[in-house]
């Protein structure tokens, strides 16, 4: 223990070495007042959906008819649903969906969409041919009409919206990956590798992968805002998460039935969503500013 | 520009096909027998059978591919499982109100977000920048729908200035029952557009001619509107096809919020009732849009910008 602590240490302190990207991302965020505001925000919401359990008093799923669409109350914060359930644990326990669905879908798309880039990149030929053609046809569509057509084709559950997500998500990763490795493709480091016949697989994960994975990283952070939006659209559709599983989207397709009645589970779920969204997305801009700062605003 | 133009067209059939076959592949994935979803748990084989042959799901399935993307190219769909009506007529019914949210939204969004985007680029780092920079990260991060029932909430419900649901007839009242739904719609957008047009114009206000043109002595408004924005404006019409088709996409949760009839609302119902040749036609109805939507940007490219013609 106390040999590790003594080799890393140095190695980290070494004078005129650069900090390093996680550092670097910290300080930019907490630079800038309204960048940490939303990073502190996104951090409680985080917590809210790891420690659901032990925060909310009631149980997200359990109906109850004798509390049926109550208005705010200091026994329900937020109000009851038309099912007797607390508005508020439900939206705590959303969280967890969405930021589970939001964060490993686009984790998946980035291993697969960054592999298929990088074989079509790399190779050249048929293969490229073929993934490029089908890069370009996914990006024309719209991540959400893609969610909605393949959620269309697969039945509802936890592993099918995982799919949605990850399906509608890859071909941006390949497009970056691809464009990436084109650029490096011909780079002399990369020649002269191949000259000194060195074999593929190395090559690419020694010399081109360390290349292209800035900008895959910028691609991921910003898409987890994405991810989130769109299973919140898709179970407000019916397409997502099912009922009497809790998500924010079907929360507030539940609070449409009630509307007259009570408008905070609508509210309370939509600014949730919100502020997830924009939390995520001032991080990914900080990513984005110090992995990739030519496409800095 | 007449033979671009021809090219472009040529250059969309391939790919028509090639999301047609994919609409194929996907709906031959989806889950559960047509059959058994339509006739119930407890049909006979004979019925099934009789069922599977009535629709063609007893063919080859090069032979239900074919058949498909003949459907496709005739817009013959067969009738609803659930209403018996033909799917056909039910698209005509949906259709124009589908169009009609998308074009409203989408003009409301450009007309707002080029004169913001504009203002904040000429503006850079003053206040109406920082506004509009709020305002684009808010549009990024509230999703339409909520932003819709908001609006449903306070403008139709409490206040009463609109109707809550429907479509509308007659012109007058069509355009009042637009009103909520594109608003809502096209704020979005507008956050995303205007923020596309900051940067491209920003971009172009350093160029050489921008700078030739105030030597001339040319005014300010000239100067922006005539010269710089006409040159920003090509990276604004790639953003504006993304744009219609995501607005395209986001009028389906719209239409659900303010009980709309549309293509987007029937294809949410028929895949919440398994009625197969509605969720087919359905999800032509928006491939193709998506086709001929990139196509007409292809062709506003060449319009906007000759050389791109000449080049290729």
């Amino acid at each position: 223990m106390t040999v590790a602590t003594e080799t890393a240490a140095p190695l980290h302190a070494a004078p005129g070495r650069e900090p390093s990207a996680l550092v670097q991302i910290f300080r930019h965020v907490v630079r800038e007042p309204l960048t940490l505001l939303f990073a502190i925000i996104l951090l409680i919401i985080i917590l809210i959906a790891i420690f659901a359990g032990q925060i909310s008093p009631y149980n997200p799923v359990q109906q109850s008819i004798l509390s049926v669409n109550q208005a705010p109350s200091p026994e329900h914060w937020l109000g009851t649903d038309g099912f007797g359930r607390d508005v508020l644990t439900r939206i705590f326990y959303g969280a967890r969906t969405s930021l589970i669905l939001g964060v490993l879908s686009p984790v998946l798309a980035a291993i697969i969409g960054t592999a298929l880039g990088l074989w079509a990149g790399y190779f050249g030929g048929w293969a490229d041919r073929i993934i490029g053609r089908l890069i370009d046809l996914l990006l024309a569509f719209p991540d959400l009409l893609l969610g909605i057509l393949v959620a269309a084709a697969l039945s509802s559950g936890f592993w099918s919206m995982v799919a949605v997500l990850t399906i509608a998500f890859s071909p941006r990763f390949a497009r970056i990956a691809r464009a990436s490795t084109l650029a490096l493709r011909h780079e002399p480091f990369v020649e002269a590798a191949v000259a000194a016949s060195v074999s593929h697989p190395v090559i690419i994960i020694r010399h081109v992968m360390p290349n292209i994975i800035g900008p895959i990283v910028v691609v991921f952070t910003l898409w987890i805002a994405t991810a989130i939006r769109l299973e919140a659209t898709l179970s407000f559709l019916g397409l997502g998460t099912q009922p009497p599983e809790p998500s924010w989207g079907n929360i507030i397709r539940d609070g449409l039935d009630n509307m007259f009645g009570s408008p905070w589970p609508i509210i309370g779920a939509g600014i949730a969503i919100s502020l997830t969204v924009l939390g995520f997305n001032m991080i990914g801009d900080a990513v984005r500013d110090v992995l990739d700062p030519e496409r800095r605003e | 520009m007449l033979r671009t133009i021809a090219a472009r067209i040529l250059d969309a059939i391939p790919t028509l096909f090639l999301v047609l076959t994919l609409v194929f592949v996907t709906m031959r994935l989806l889950p559960g027998d047509p059959a058994i979803a339509v006739l119930g748990e407890n049909a006979t084989f004979q019925e099934l059978q009789l069922f599977r042959h009535k629709v063609g799901l007893d063919l080859p399935i090069w032979l239900q591919y074919l058949d498909f993307l003949r459907d496709s190219l005739t817009f013959s769909f067969g009738n609803s499982f659930t209403s018996n009506f033909p799917v056909s007529q039910l698209i005509a019914l949906n259709l124009p109100y589908t169009i009609e949210l998308t074009v409203a939204a989408t003009i409301i969004g450009t007309a707002l977000a080029i004169p913001v985007g504009v203002l904040a680029a000429v503006r850079h780092g003053e206040a109406p920048d920082v506004i509009s920079r709020i305002f684009s990260l808010l549009g990024y991060a509230v999703p339409d729908f909520f932003l819709a029932a908001i609006m449903l909430i306070v403008f139709a419900l409490t206040l009463k200035w609109f109707p809550i649901t429907g479509g509308g007839s007659g012109l007058i009242d069509v355009l009042w029952h637009l009103v909520l739904p594109a608003t809502a719609l096209g704020l979005i957008k507008a956050a995303f557009m205007s923020r596309l047009t900051r940067s491209s114009v920003l971009e172009v206000m350093g160029k050489d001619y921008v700078r030739t043109a105030r030597a001339k002595g040319a005014r300010e408004r000239r100067v922006i509107y005539r010269h710089a924005l006409r040159n920003a404006l090509l990276p604004v019409v790639t953003g504006l096809s993304l744009s219609i088709l995501s607005t395209l996409s986001g009028s389906v949760a719209i239409e659900l919020i303010f009980n709309r009839p549309g293509v987007g609302a029937m294809l949410i119902n028929a895949i919440e009732t398994r009625d197969y040749p509605t969720i087919q036609a359905g999800i032509v109805v928006f491939a193709l849009f998506v086709v001929v939507v990139n196509l007409l940007m292809d062709i506003a490219y060449t319009v906007v910008d000759p050389r791109i013609g000449a080049g290729s």
